[in-house]
């Protein structure tokens, strides 16, 4: 798996990797393995959506609405319902999916910008009942204090949870993305006149890659919940979708692990900066703008065509 | 008999007032929006901070000349001028190397634009809540259909939306620039084939939309607490109101306008807890019946 990413030595590092993450407990606070749980849902989050709109090209403007689905989904079972919190954590994400299904047989028939802005009216729709059905979700407060299956309650065992599932989706969704439904995929991104003539039905490979991508945003939402123990509407705010948008950015659109680069730094980039001053947003800005100026593909992407030069 | 009186009730006609009004605001910043997306294919997410900042811009106006009239009408023309002159700056400085970008760049890097100006705009004004005061002339309300009280501002906003779209339409239609920018938006390589410098027609076209929506955010200054945050919530109403509409359609613009604010409103009125999911619903319809907006866009 890593060997494709990397290159040769991609293997090493990426086993190298895996066992720092297995060992970090053991010697970091737990409020930095708090963030390394967020690092790693959150880039699970961008990479679901790079697997729609990098590997895909479909215009997916709001991919947070699957997210926020999965959380809430997941929060619903817990506090509402009297049932397993395992349960919970299959439902919510099984609602993005069912969710994402639905939305995209409503906007598969348009293309790009139309199907974008369609999808950010949907997923407004959606955030705006969760915003505002306070009997059920708590409207803008959100849920707090999920409770969570002693096993997990832990931020030590939360972060173990979080780690298998991160790898186990993330494994998934590289085995997809090189199957041959991947390969078509990409056909389609690429040219999707051309794919249709050689028989790859265009819309029903889209529609797939939306529901595979609205399944794993509902992963790590659920995987939020598990970390945080809080959901709440802004999870679905446009402005969120933005966000992760700039993570996969960041990191690279065409590389599989650019979008956990990404959140990596993003994430750190905010704590770092929000410990000095509380202008995040500024700095936020200004890092995208440098990025879209200079380094179009992102940091990852940047360090694999310099590595391509050399060889 | 009661069903259909409660149709004609004051309340109601009210409220399709109040929503007419909100379309006005709405129209003229999605007028903006859609000049700029008709001609110049950017997707502005920053639309909304400038009409945010022209909000804010009206109010430091309104308080340097003592909140009086003379204070409001100078806001109502400087805010929009002091946007202008931003976007200017943006334009020159940074768009005219991202032309050729796709989309997704461009929505990001204006998004990237409106986190900055977020920020400034809490650096520059603070957190706290503004309120600019309503001009002298517009106080008090004006009695409607036997009696029913109307906010004497809002006639005012009822007057300008009609105003601003005959200024806009002649601008576009009947103006040398109008027809270049027209010309531009089908084939820019054509138009500057024939000697025309294309690099500062869509200069202007730029400028123009966001004084637009510099001027939505002066006019809805004194009606709403001018606040962080204001333009979140409009940018998305605002987009969705093109989309309906037709890209770069200017009418379409207004129809999209008229589709959201009375929706919005009257959904308030049929059921106030999910009052702002009826335009959303709306827009929904519109596009599942026509898919590509109601009006002919300019792509």
């Amino acid at each position: 798996m890593v060997q494709s990413i990397l290159g040769g030595k991609g293997r090493v590092w990426g086993y190298g990797g895996i066992i720092v993450l297995i060992l970090l407990p053991l010697f970091l606070p737990r409020f930095y393995i708090y963030l390394t749980s967020l690092i790693l849902l959150y880039g699970l989050f961008a990479t679901s959506l790079n697997f729609a709109l990098g590997y895909g090209g479909i215009y997916q403007f709001h991919h947070a609405v699957f997210y926020g689905v999965g959380a809430y989904g997941a929060a619903l079972v817990i506090t509402k319902t009297g049932l397993s919190p395992w349960l919970g954590f299959i439902v919510g994400p099984l609602a993005s999916a069912l969710l994402s299904f639905v939305m995209g047989l409503i906007c598969i028939r348009l293309s790009k910008l139309y199907f974008g802005m369609l999808q950010i009216s949907l997923g407004s729709l959606v955030w705006a009942v969760i915003y505002r059905w306070y009997g059920l979700t708590g409207g803008d407060d959100g849920i707090h204090g999920i409770p969570m299956p002693d096993i997990i309650a832990t931020p030590n065992s939360a972060y173990y949870f979080t780690l298998i599932v991160t790898a186990a989706s993330l494994f998934v969704i590289h085995r997809m993305i090189k199957s041959p439904f991947g390969s078509a995929l990409q056909g389609v991104r690429d040219n999707a006149v051309r794919s249709e003539m050689i028989g790859v039905n265009v819309k029903r490979h889209q529609l797939a890659a939306l529901v595979i991508a609205g399944f794993f945003a509902g992963v790590s939402g659920a995987l939020f919940v598990v970390v945080d123990t809080t959901v709440f509407p802004d999870m679905l705010f446009w402005t969120f979708s933005m966000e992760v948008m700039i993570m996969c950015l960041l990191g690279g659109w065409f590389t599989f692990m650019g979008p956990m680069l990404g959140a990596a730094l993003i994430v750190l980039l905010r704590t770092f900066i929000s410990t000095f001053t509380v202008y995040w947003a500024l700095f936020l800005g200004l890092i995208l703008m440098f990025v879209i100026f200079f380094l179009p593909d992102g940091v990852l992407g940047f360090f694999q065509k310099k590595m391509k030069q050399k060889n | 008999m009661d069903f259909i009186y409660s149709f004609i009730s004051p309340g109601f006609l009210s409220q399709i007032l109040v929503g007419l009004s909100r379309t006005v605001i709405l129209f003229i910043v999605a007028s903006g929006l859609s000049l700029i997306l008709g001609v110049l294919r950017i997707p502005n997410v920053f639309h909304g901070s400038l009409y945010m900042i022209g909000a804010f811009m009206s109010y430091t106006i309104s308080v340097a000349f003592g909140g009086g009239d003379t204070g409001f009408w100078l806001a109502l023309i400087g805010a929009p001028i002091g946007v202008a002159l931003i976007s200017l700056v943006i334009e020159r400085g940074l768009f005219q190397y991202l032309y050729e970008r796709e989309h997704l760049m461009l929505i990001l890097f204006t998004f990237a634009i409106s986190l900055v100006f977020g920020d400034l705009v809490k650096l520059v004004w603070g957190a706290e809540y503004k309120s600019v005061p309503v001009p002298q002339v517009f106080q008090g309300f004006v009695s409607l259909f036997g009696g029913l009280p109307f906010p004497k501002y809002n006639t005012f906003l009822l007057f300008m939306g009609p105003v601003v779209a005959f200024a806009l339409w002649l601008l576009v239609t009947k103006t040398k620039m109008g027809k270049i920018s027209q010309a531009a938006a089908v084939d820019r390589e054509m138009v500057g084939a024939v000697g025309i410098n294309v690099s500062w027609v869509f200069a202007t076209v730029f400028v123009i939309g966001c004084l637009l929506a510099g001027l939505g955010g002066a006019l809805v200054a004194p009606t709403v607490s001018v606040t962080l945050g204001m333009d979140h919530s409009l940018i998305m109403e605002g987009f969705l109101i093109v989309i309906i509409g037709g890209l770069g359609n200017i009418w379409g613009a207004l129809l999209g306008a008229l589709i959201f604010g009375l929706t919005q409103s009257l959904g308030i009125l049929i059921w106030p807890q999910f009052g702002i999911v009826f335009p959303y619903c709306a827009v929904i319809v519109v596009l599942l019946i026509r898919p590509t907006g109601l009006l002919k866009s300019t792509w």
